[in-house]
């Protein structure tokens, strides 16, 4: 008796439907983010006249500075918490990391506090990025002839 | 048409990332670094490039597209001045994601109060 109504919570907590739930979020929310730099990419392109390459720059920089600005407004942190990697897999995530632990570390003083902490997490994704696309371009250089 | 790709492409990559946090111990750290590799890793073999000519700017909003930029420009300046200029062209194309978020980040925190 016990056993089976252990058994039963355990199950109507199982978190199988969360997971799911989670994923779709992520997919929904990621796939508005690509749409949202696909608007701005024809936007800025149309607008200002400069070629696609260009325009993508300008929509990463605009992507980074709203991130940014909602970090340090407070409320990103509650989207990121609902949307997961939703919103961390694109450059959103790059720029929240940064902003966020810059504003957390900043009482620890401008040296130590801000400089030190900036790329705390964002650290490592500069670092296996530049090593990696280092080896590969040297790897793509010696067999490929670049 | 290439609104639904970016959809479909980002919102892929995002499920992909989804998927692992929850049914793995690694940190969302851990992914973004792991994907940024991938992206590198898919540029070696000009996959990514093919990717991006596709679906547009919902190949270049995930963190993959990072990893791209990155190989991108230093080989860029490779087929120039050889194994030196993959040094020097790292990077070209980020400088302005990477500059943007520190100018930023510096300026936010000078003006408001971590919310506790």
């Amino acid at each position: 008796m016990e056993k089976k109504m252990y058994d039963n919570i355990v199950n109507t907590h199982k978190p199988t439907e969360t997971r799911a739930q989670n994923a779709f979020i992520a997919f929904v929310t990621g796939g508005l983010v690509g749409v949202i730099g696909q608007l701005l990419i024809e936007f800025y392109s149309y607008n200002l006249d400069i070629s696609t390459k260009d325009a993508s720059v300008f929509m990463i920089v605009t992507l980074i500075f709203f991130a940014s600005l909602f970090t340090a407004l407070g409320f990103f942190d509650k989207w990121v918490s609902f949307a997961r990697c939703g919103l961390l897999i694109p450059i959103t995530g790059f720029a929240h990391s940064m902003t966020s632990a810059g504003i957390e570390y900043r009482k620890e003083g401008p040296i130590f506090g801000l400089g030190s902490n900036i790329f705390k997490l964002a650290g490592s994704v500069i670092l296996y990025g530049v090593v990696s696309a280092w080896f590969f371009g040297l790897l793509r250089l010696l067999i490929m002839g670049g | 048409m290439i609104y639904l790709y970016s959809f479909l492409f980002a919102g892929f990559v995002c499920l992909i990332g989804q998927l692992i946090l929850d049914n793995t111990k690694l940190t969302p750290g851990h992914i973004t670094s792991i994907f940024v590799i991938v992206g590198a890793f898919l540029d070696t073999f000009s996959i990514y490039d093919m990717i991006v000519a596709h679906v547009g700017g919902g190949a270049l909003v995930p963190i993959t597209s990072f990893g791209h930029l990155l190989i991108h420009g230093a080989l860029e300046k490779a087929s120039d001045f050889g194994f030196i200029g993959l040094v020097m062209g790292m990077f070209d194309l980020t400088a302005s994601g990477i500059t943007s978020a520190i100018v930023f980040t510096f300026i936010f925190a000078l003006f408001f109060k971590p919310k506790d």
